[in-house]
């Protein structure tokens, strides 16, 4: 299969590969560029696991072609932390228990970023709301939609 | 037609590991040089938090902080021998050997101690701050990492300890069929609240209320996360969870995880969880395996809350409209 050449910015940086034409982003990030941080759940666009923002939105990596990313700027959860500081929704995601086995919080935590993002006061239902095409098999949801609102009243008292 | 309210309540006991050929788990404790500790173990942490129970579980007993000691769970092939990360078995079999090769090596990082400090090494306490002290006169001491450093450099002594818990498999009597197939039970009971639509067949679940029994709560809010985890899954196993709705019929079976329903964040039951903590008396510090048990209530508990609403009895899983709708049906002709 024809390589083609494909530029993006990945969590600040700048990345260029050849790759085979046809590639899912999920799979060039995680098998070409080597971040792991986004998950493949089901690869069919139902899971959300594989979440992560493309130009300030929400998108499923597993649906979206590499080779449409060109120029793009994309974070995933590996991104997140700042020399060694927890992003305020990872530091909610541990504080509430969020988490299990942890597949699905990468596209948890994606989903809620870009919430918090355009919303950073949401109320309950716009949490549920956001992170409705996300599942999680381990919490029952509770200990997720709790960890977007602290992390969501930390921002807004950081902001203070 | 109307909608209506219905309330069930439901009691379990729910053994803790299997009773098969046996159920042995086998865990190995060593000190690094610098006097941090390393539980090598076959057991898999599928997100339960067995790292770090294991963890609390051998810093208890050596008499560490947690954050000394370092779980290594990653090789089944070549790590001491485990049946598995499964029937609710894993903090109650894996911990008690853990405890087991702890105090092994505890017993080899007191001796080592007590050559050091020139006493009797049944003399020695530790102030699970990583210190050796000698009892009556903490002044004399000696740290872990000291301890371990003359340990490794100069007495040339490994502090380890080797760990096996083996339930061994009961056969039933003979004459009577009586057996003990768990040493260990976890308890629970749920009431559940539902509303019924009785055109539609539609359950919706307003409120769980649980309590579980689950020995001792070696890590409380871990215990509350899996409990909450499993209430939820309970109700998705009563209402929605199935690859073959027509089993044995293979029709209209799911092709993919993405044709497997459970509820999603919007459709949550007001839920509550309550711990009831009664030390098991073969439990590791008294630990029971909550981790199935806890999503197992709410399925007859629902299964009632549906038959007090409209006076069906649903005995197959899920409790679907139609399996409602047919059952509402059925009791109108008779
Ligand atoms: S892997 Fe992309 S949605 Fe499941
Ligand atoms: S934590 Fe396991 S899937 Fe969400």
């Amino acid at each position: 299969m024809a390589k083609v050449p494909v530029q993006f910015t990945l969590n600040g940086s700048e990345k260029a590969e050849f790759i085979d034409s046809g590639t899912t982003l999920l799979h060039a990030l995680r098998d070409k560029i080597g971040d792991t941080s986004p998950k493949g759940g089901c690869h069919q666009g139902t899971c959300g696991a594989c979440s992560v923002i493309i130009d300030g939105e929400l998108r499923l990596s597993c649906l979206t072609l590499v080779e449409t990313c060109n120029g793009a700027v994309i974070s995933t959860t590996s991104g997140l932390s700042e020399a060694g500081v927890l992003h305020p929704l990872q530091r909610a995601f541990l504080d509430t228990f969020a988490t299990q086995c942890g597949f699905c919080t990468p596209g948890m935590i994606m989903a809620a970023k870009v919430l918090l993002d355009h919303t950073p006061n949401p109320s309950r239902d716009e949490v549920i709301e956001a992170l409705s095409g996300n599942i999680c098999r381990c919490t029952g949801y509770e200990p997720i939609i709790q960890a977007v609102l602290t992390a969501a009243r930390s921002n807004s008292q950081n902001a203070a | 037609m109307a909608i209506r309210r219905g309330r069930g309540v439901a009691a379990i006991n729910y053994p803790t590991g299997m009773n098969l050929g046996g159920d042995p788990t086998q865990a190995l404790v060593h000190s690094t040089p610098t006097g941090n500790f390393m539980v090598t173990l076959s057991s898999v942490d599928l997100g339960q938090g067995m790292k770090q129970i294991m963890a609390q579980i051998c810093a208890e007993t050596i008499g560490v902080p947690t954050d000394r000691v370092v779980v290594d769970t990653a090789d089944t092939d070549t790590g001491p021998h485990c049946m598995g990360t499964f029937a609710s078995r894993g903090t109650h079999r894996a911990g008690n050997a853990v405890i087991q090769a702890a105090r092994e090596a505890r017993q080899v990082m007191l001796e080592v101690a007590a050559e050091e400090l020139e006493v009797n090494a049944s003399d020695l306490e530790t102030d699970g701050q990583g210190n050796i002290l000698v009892k009556g006169a903490p002044q004399k001491s000696i740290s872990i990492f000291d301890v371990a450093l003359s340990a490794h450099f100069k007495r040339g002594r490994s502090i380890s300890g080797r760990g096996m818990f083996l339930i061994p498999r009961s056969y039933p009597e003979k004459e009577t069929g009586a057996m003990k197939p768990s040493t260990c039970y976890a308890h629970a009971c749920t009431v559940a609240e539902v509303e019924v639509d009785d055109e539609t067949g539609e359950v919706t679940v307003l409120t769980v209320k649980n309590v579980f029994e689950i020995g001792r709560a070696l890590n409380p809010k871990m215990v509350e996360q899996q409990l909450v985890g499993g209430s939820w899954m309970g109700i998705s196993h009563a209402l929605y969870e199935t690859t073959e709705p027509y089993y044995p019929n293979r029709d209209h079976g799911g092709t993919d995880f993405n044709q497997y329903l459970m509820p999603g964040p919007g459709d949550l039951a007001e839920t509550e969880i309550i711990v009831l903590e009664r030390p098991s008396a073969d439990g590791p510090y008294g630990a029971k395996g909550p981790g199935e048990m806890c999503a197992n209530p709410q399925i007859p508990a629902v299964a009632n809350a549906v038959f007090d609403a409209v006076g069906v009895r649903i005995d197959t899983l899920p409790i679907t409209p139609e399996r409602i709708l047919r059952a509402l049906k059925a009791q109108a002709a008779n």
